[in-house]
């Protein structure tokens, strides 16, 4: 045991480095979370400053013997090579370990273990950590909005035959496959607005007038998502086409468009929606307000995907345009057949990127007074029976969020395997 | 037999301030050959590309096949469906198989059946010996193979005239043959060819003219075996010094 060199260790003492350092690890890490779980403290004994940084150092010692090169076992290696390979790299690691462990108990128990969801009133919420009562509460209102109680299984309907349709695209038959981009972009749509139009807003068939006013909640979040991504796309790929045309008028026109809408800020042009637009109308004709802020979103957020795909379009080698005209297609052929393909599969990650922000940016429709989830959030939390929640209404309203867009951040990661081809 | 496909009189072009076609005439004559070579920057890619108007010309005239090319826009898209064109970096259409690739223009261009352009294509891929590959993407392909696969995407549109623009410049040595191999059946095939090359010995081999350039002027041009045996201009019989 003499010859041992302690400040270097060799392959040739293996599992003595290998067990002397595991144990100063693990007793690091015992330390910390004692402290942390239980708030016991096993070095109390000590001053103040070193039983503070004891499981520091002797985790960067334990480390620094257990960091021994080619040893021969595959996971300390792995291990060595990914988070061990310096004495600073060993500290990172230490310190991740330990934010982690210390983080645990305060999120545990206010999501958790001090949470409250109980009850139905503010009075039931009586521990130190989150009131999900108050979620629970006002669920029906941060789904629906202000949308009556007895109707709303008209979203519900209608949201499931969406989706529904949605889905036609992964069963058609050789012959009806040709048509299935005409079928996403034109005809899915319209089906989608006529049914939004006669299920939700109601007034025909029997079924009560509900004002879009009343509408909110996630329900609405939905609703201006959906429309602004299928209304955004199209007219950002014409803009984008048309500002790389050769017809000066349409290329001058797109530019302006494009320079315009990307020069203002949403809040503005929602409210611009609201107020402004409606004096250049004709007195009697009539735009809901929930259209014209779809409308208005829509335009702002295709002057970013005209921007984005036009990024894919320059990408294109010009070989491509010259082997397509070559075999005599025209404009428009060569372009949905030739470049579009391999252009809007190059540009996949950066059209997701708008999206999300689409999707963020929608809460902003509460300046003309339509009130989706974050907007009944801010209602709920004014409530005098219900205030103080702010923090579990926003938390909640986060989680939904993140729910949504990482959906569509892993759909469109996948999206992009599914259409990779080599070049 | 003599009746001319290709009328060119006295065209110009210019890029911004550099001229690259100075007063050029060519006449082809139908299932002519001809091989055009040339110093790089002469001006032979512009030539043939103005022949189906991927590039414009400013000044002169060029008739294919009776039809002028001019703005109009419906009859250049006519011109093209008959003017072939192979390219130096083959640009097949990377998202699409081999045999979409060919069916693509016949399809959507001349109209044609899907059934009966499959077929058509399935029997072009075979004369230039990739049939086996049909199903794969340009980009599973060796060059040799993605540049006889536009051979045949170009052959699917049953065009008139061939072009070919520096065809074997972009392959590795030992793929150059069995393109090389597959233009000499064209040729044989009685298609009337404009080929871009430096390959001396397709030229022998396969054309019934040879075309030199420089700076943007049809230097020479005579029958394959006299041009070869005794140019006329000393440029010429620089280029050729140089080159054999």
């Amino acid at each position: 045991m003499s010859k041992i060199n302690f400040l270097t260790p060799d392959k040739d003492n293996l599992n003595t480095y290998l067990y002397t350092g595991s144990f100063l690890f693990f007793i690091a890490v015992f330390d910390v979370f004692l402290s942390s779980f239980f708030k016991i403290n096993i070095t109390s004994f000590l001053p103040n400053i070193l039983s503070f940084l004891l499981p520091l150092i002797l985790g960067i010692i334990g480390l620094h013997l257990i960091r021994i090169e080619f040893s021969g076992i595959k996971n300390l290696d792995l291990l060595n090579k990914n988070i061990n390979t310096s004495t600073f790299n060993a500290v990172l690691t230490l310190l991740i370990i330990f934010t982690i462990i210390k983080s645990i108990p305060p999120i545990l128990s206010w999501f958790v273990l001090d949470a409250n969801i109980a009850g139905d009133s503010k009075e039931a919420c009586t521990g130190s950590g989150a009131c999900w009562t108050y979620i629970k509460i006002w669920l029906r209102r941060f789904v629906y909005g202000m949308y009556p109680n007895d109707f709303q299984w008209r979203i519900n309907i209608s949201f499931i035959l969406l989706v529904a349709l949605a889905f036609v695209g992964y069963f058609p038959s050789e012959k009806l496959k040709k048509f299935l981009t005409l079928y996403y972009v034109v005809i899915y749509p319209i089906i989608a607005f006529i049914l939004i139009y006669y299920l939700i807003s109601g007034g025909a068939f029997g079924l009560e007038w509900v004002e879009t006013g009343a509408w909110g909640g996630l329900s609405l979040t939905f609703i201006v998502s959906f429309f602004c991504l299928i209304f955004c796309f199209p007219v950002g790929m014409f803009l984008a086409l048309g500002r790389r045309s050769q017809l000066p008028t349409v290329r001058y026109i797109s530019v302006g468009f494009i320079e315009f809408w990307r020069g203002v800020p949403l809040i503005t042009v929602l409210f611009m929606s609201s107020v402004m637009f409606p004096m250049f109308l004709p007195e009697d004709f009539f735009m809901d307000k929930l259209v014209r802020v779809i409308i208005a979103i829509s335009l702002f957020e295709a002057a970013y995907v005209a921007e984005v795909i036009r990024g894919g379009l320059q990408a294109l080698p010009r070989g491509q345009y010259d082997a397509a005209k070559s075999l005599g297609m025209g404009y428009w052929k060569m372009h949905i057949f030739v470049i579009l393909p391999q252009a809007l599969k190059l540009v996949i990650p950066g059209i997701a990127n708008t999206f999300l922000a689409l999707i963020k940016d929608t809460p902003l429709i509460f300046v003309v007074g339509l009130l989706e989830i974050v907007g009944m959030l801010n209602l709920a939390k004014t409530n005098p029976k219900w205030l103080g929640f702010a923090m579990e209404g926003y938390v909640f309203a986060a989680i939904i969020f993140w729910i949504i867009c990482y959906a569509m951040s892993k759909y469109s990661y996948n999206l992009e395997l599914k259409y990779k081809t080599e070049r | 037999m003599s009746d001319k496909i290709i009328e060119m009189k006295s065209v110009n072009k210019w890029f911004g301030d550099f001229q690259v076609l100075k007063d050029v005439n060519l006449d082809v004559n139908q299932k002519q050959k001809i091989v055009v070579c040339g110093p790089s920057g002469s001006g032979k890619s512009t030539l043939i590309r103005c022949i189906n108007r991927l590039e414009e010309h400013q000044k002169g005239t060029i008739i294919v096949d009776g039809n002028e090319l001019t703005e109009d826009t419906k009859n250049i898209e006519k011109i093209r469906a008959e003017v072939g064109m192979v390219f130096q970096q083959f640009n097949l259409f990377p998202h699409l198989s081999i045999l979409d690739n060919c069916t693509l223009a016949p399809i959507w261009v001349k109209k044609m059946p899907k059934k009966q352009a499959e077929e058509m294509a399935m029997n072009e891929l075979k004369k230039v010996q990739i049939a086996d590959q049909a199903k794969k993407f340009p980009g599973q392909l060796s060059g040799g193979q993605q540049q006889r696969s536009a051979i045949a995407r170009a052959l699917c549109m049953e065009p008139k005239i061939m072009l070919f623009d520096e065809p074997t410049s972009a392959l590795d040595p030992e793929m150059i043959k069995e393109v090389l191999d597959a233009m000499v059946n064209l040729a044989k095939g009685g298609m009337t060819m404009i080929v871009v090359t430096h390959e001396m010995g397709f030229a022998k081999e396969v054309a019934d003219e040879v075309i030199f350039m420089d700076e943007g002027m049809i230097v020479e041009r005579a029958p394959t075996k006299e041009f070869f045996a005794n140019p006329k201009s000393d440029r010429t019989k620089l280029f050729l010094s140089q080159i054999l």
